[in-house]
C-alpha cells in the first residue's frame, strides 16, 4: 500500500517545524521513514547537505535524529535518571553503572532546558505529572547531541498549565540551534511555537506555510480540502 | 513497594533546605506516604510472630532455634533469590521446585561412591548449577523466542521435571548423600573466631563500600545522603552482624548455609542494583516496550533471567538435599515451590514486575520459616502452617497493589 507519495518535507536548524494533518495524512509514516522505522521505496534524505541512507533506528540516531513518542516510551518503575540513560547506561568494564556521572548529566540536561519543576531526579517517574514526563522524555532526546528532535503530539494528554511547560520547552530547543518537528493536532499549539508548517493530506504534499503569513483558516482549509502541491521534488529531512 | 528504598534517599539541592535528623525523618516520612515502605510490614511482622511463639513456647526464642531457622530458610532463599528476578521482569517460573529436585538428584548420583561416574562434591554441585543454567536457557527460549506464557511454559517444566526426578532415583527410592562436601552446606557450622571474623569483615566492607560510593558522588559534584545517615546506616550493619555472630556462637557457631545465603544475598543484589544487566532488568519489567525502542536486547533479558531462576533453584534443592543428607521420590515437592514465590512476595517484590529487590527473598523466606518454625514447636499441626502463609500471602500482595496505586497517585 502507497502511505506517502510526491512528499517533500524539511527541516533546518533552529527552527520549528510543524507537521499537520487530518488523521490518516501520513504524518506519523512520514516521521517513521525518517527514524528509520519504516524504509523508503523511493526517493532522498538529505543531511546537512549530504544525501545520507536510513536504514534502521541506529542509523537515524547516530545523524542525531531522536523521536520522543507519544506514548514516551518511560520505564515508569526507574527513576528519571534512569530513564533518561535507559539502553545507554554509563559503565565501566566490567559492566558496572556509573551513577555520579550519570546524574551529574541528567542534572546538567534538565538546568540547561530550564526544567525546574522536577522536584528530585531520584524519584520514579511514575510518581511525575504528565508535563513533568514529556519533560523527561524530551530531555532524553536532546541530552544525546542530538540535531534533529522530533515530538508526536507532545501537549495531547496535557493540561492547561503543563501544556504551557512543554510549549516553553520546545521553543528552547529550537533557541539552543536544534531542529524540531512538532506533529500536534491543536492550531494554537502550533501557531504559538512553530515558524513554518507543513500540511499533509491523504498521503500528499499540500503545502509550506510561513507562519507569519498565514492564517489559522488557511490551515484548516489546506488540512480538509487542500489540493496537492505540484511539487515532485526529492523527499528529503 | 521496596524499590530503591536507599537509594531515592538523595535530596536534591534544590529542595533541600532541612539539615541534619529532622531531614532524615522527614524525608523517610514523605517516602512512606509515597508507598515506599521497603521491608517495614515484614519486619512488624516478624516482631509479632516472635512475641507471639515466645509466649506460647520460651524455647523459641534461643540461640538453638535461631540457627534452626537460619539452616531452615537457606534452602528457600536461595531459591526465591531467583524467583526476585523473574517477578521483576513481571513473569512466573513454577518450575523451580522440581528443578531444585533435579539439583538435588544431580548431586546425589554424581556422589555416589560406588559409580564410575562419580566426582568430587563442590564439581558435582557445579556440574548441578550448570545443569539448571541450562534447563533455564531451555524454558526461557520457550518464553523469549517464541512468545509462550512463562506460566505456561514453566507448569510444563513443573510436570516434566517431576518425572525427570522421580526416573532419576528409580526402583531404590532414595539415595543417600555421604559426600561431606555437599552435606556440610547445610550441616557446617563455621568455629566462632571465623564467625567473628566474618562480622568484622563484613562491618568493614560495608563502611569502606559507603565510603567509596561518598567520594565518587562528591568528584561527580552530585549530593550524597547525608552523613549522619550513612554512619548510622554503617552502624546499623555492623551491629546486625555482631550480634548474629554473638547469638550463634552460642549453639555451635554461624551455621554455613547462613554465610552462603548472604554471600548470595550481597552478589545478586550488587547485580540488580549497580550492573547495566541489572538496570535493564527493572527497565523490561517496567516498560519492555520501552526498553526495546532503547534498544535492550528484551529476549537476551528474558533468556538470562530464567537461566538464573533454575540456577538458584538447583543451589536450593542442594541445600535440601544436604540437610537430609539424601534425596527421594519427593524431592523438589512439598511446599518448595509456594514458599519460594510466598517468600519473594511477601518481602515486598511486586507480582506485577519491575519493582523489588533481592532482599525480599531473604525477608520473606525468614518470615515463613519463622512461622513454619513457630508452629511445629508449640506443636500446631501444618494446617495451620498453611493457612497462616496463606492469610500472609494474600496481606502482602493487598499491601502491593494497594501501594502500587498509591505511588502511581503521589505527585500528580
Amino acid at each position: 500500500m502507497q502511505a506517502l507519495s510526491d512528499v517533500d518535507f524539511e527541516v533546518r536548524d533552529g527552527e520549528v517545524m510543524a507537521l499537520v494533518g487530518d488523521n490518516g495524512a501520513g504524518k506519523s509514516t512520514l516521521i517513521k521513514c525518517v527514524a528509520g522505522i519504516y524504509s523508503i521505496d523511493d526517493g532522498e534524505v538529505f543531511f546537512e547537505g549530504e544525501p545520507v541512507s536510513i536504514h534502521g533506528p541506529k542509523d537515524a540516531a547516530r545523524l542525531g535524529i531522536e523521536i520522543v513518542y507519544q506514548d514516551l516510551a518511560l520505564c515508569d518503575n526507574l527513576d528519571v535518571v534512569q530513564n533518561m540513560y535507559l539502553g545507554r547506561e554509563v559503565h565501566d568494564l566490567l559492566q558496572r553503572l556509573q551513577e555520579p556521572e550519570m546524574e551529574q548529566r541528567t542534572a546538567e540536561t534538565l538546568k540547561s532546558l530550564a526544567v525546574t519543576t522536577i522536584g528530585s531526579i531520584k524519584h520514579p517517574v511514575a510518581t511525575l505529572s504528565g508535563g513533568q514526563r514529556q519533560s523527561v522524555a524530551v530531555a532524553r532526546a536532546v541530552m544525546w547531541n542530538s540535531r534533529v528532535v522530533i515530538l508526536d503530539e507532545p501537549t495531547a494528554a496535557l493540561g492547561v498549565a503543563q501544556t504551557r511547560q512543554v510549549l516553553d520547552l520546545v521553543k528552547r530547543l529550537a533557541q539552543q540551534g536544534l531542529a524540531v518537528v512538532l506533529i500536534s493536532h491543536n492550531l494554537l499549539d502550533i501557531f504559538e511555537v512553530s515558524s513554518r508548517i507543513t500540511v499533509l493530506r491523504l498521503g500528499r504534499n499540500v503545502g509550506v506555510f510561513e507562519r507569519e503569513q498565514t492564517t489559522q483558516r488557511e490551515i484548516v482549509e489546506a488540512i480538509t480540502a487542500g489540493a496537492p502541491a505540484e511539487v515532485a521534488g526529492p523527499a528529503g529531512a | 513497594m521496596t524499590t530503591a528504598a536507599p537509594e531515592t534517599a538523595e535530596v536534591e539541592p534544590e529542595t533541600a533546605p532541612r539539615e541534619g535528623l529532622a531531614a532524615i525523618v522527614g524525608g523517610y516520612f514523605e517516602r512512606l506516604r509515597g508507598g515506599e515502605v521497603g521491608i517495614l510490614p515484614v519486619l512488624f511482622g516478624l516482631v509479632l510472630i516472635t512475641l507471639y511463639f515466645w509466649s506460647k513456647n520460651h524455647n523459641y526464642v534461643t540461640a538453638v532455634n535461631f540457627n534452626n531457622i537460619v539452616v531452615q530458610m537457606a534452602g528457600v532463599s536461595i531459591i526465591a533469590m531467583g524467583v526476585v528476578f523473574v517477578l521483576l521482569l513481571g513473569e512466573i517460573d513454577l518450575s523451580i521446585g522440581y528443578v531444585s529436585g533435579v539439583g538435588g538428584v544431580t548431586v546425589a548420583l554424581l556422589q555416589q561412591p560406588e559409580k564410575s561416574y562419580q566426582v568430587g562434591g563442590l564439581i558435582a554441585i557445579l556440574l548441578a548449577v550448570a545443569l539448571g543454567a541450562a534447563i533455564g536457557a531451555f524454558q526461557g527460549s520457550f518464553v523469549a523466542l517464541i512468545g509462550i506464557p512463562s506460566f505456561v511454559v514453566t507448569l510444563a517444566g513443573l510436570l516434566a521435571w517431576q518425572g525427570v526426578v522421580q526416573k532419576a532415583i528409580g526402583e531404590q527410592g532414595v539415595i543417600t548423600i555421604q559426600d561431606d562436601t555437599i552435606n556440610n552446606v547445610a550441616n557446617y557450622s563455621l568455629p566462632a573466631n571465623w564467625g567473628w571474623g566474618l562480622a568484622i569483615g563484613a562491618a568493614i566492607g560495608y563502611a569502606l563500600t559507603v565510603l567509596l560510593s561518598v567520594f565518587s558522588r562528591r568528584r561527580a559534584r552530585v549530593t550524597a545522603q547525608h552523613p549522619l545517615l550513612l554512619v548510622l546506616k554503617v552502624v546499623a550493619i555492623a551491629a546486625l552482624a555482631f550480634v548474629v555472630v554473638r547469638i550463634s556462637n552460642r549453639a555451635g557457631g554461624v551455621p554455613f548455609a547462613g554465610v552462603l545465603v548472604v554471600a548470595l544475598l550481597i552478589f545478586w543484589t550488587y547485580i540488580a542494583r549497580r550492573t547495566t544487566f541489572g538496570r535493564h532488568v527493572y527497565a523490561v519489567g517496567g516498560n519492555a516496550e520501552a526498553a526495546r525502542r532503547a534498544g535492550i536486547s528484551v529476549k537476551r533479558i528474558r533468556i538470562v533471567v530464567f537461566m538464573i531462576s533454575s540456577a538458584m533453584a538447583v543451589l536450593g534443592g542442594v541445600v535440601f538435599a544436604a540437610r537430609l543428607t539424601s534425596v527421594d521420590l519427593n524431592a523438589g515437592g512439598g511446599t518448595i515451590l509456594l514458599d519460594a514465590i510466598s517468600a519473594a512476595v511477601i518481602g515486598g517484590t511486586s507480582l506485577f514486575g519491575g519493582r523489588g529487590n533481592v532482599r525480599d527473598a531473604v525477608v520473606g523466606a525468614l518470615l515463613i520459616s519463622a512461622i513454619a518454625n513457630g508452629i511445629d514447636l508449640v506443636g500446631y499441626t501444618s494446617a495451620t502452617r498453611f493457612i497462616v502463609t496463606g492469610v500472609i500471602l494474600l496481606a502482602a500482595v493487598t499491601l502491593d497493589t494497594v501501594l502500587r496505586r498509591r505511588q502511581a497517585a503521589v505527585g500528580r
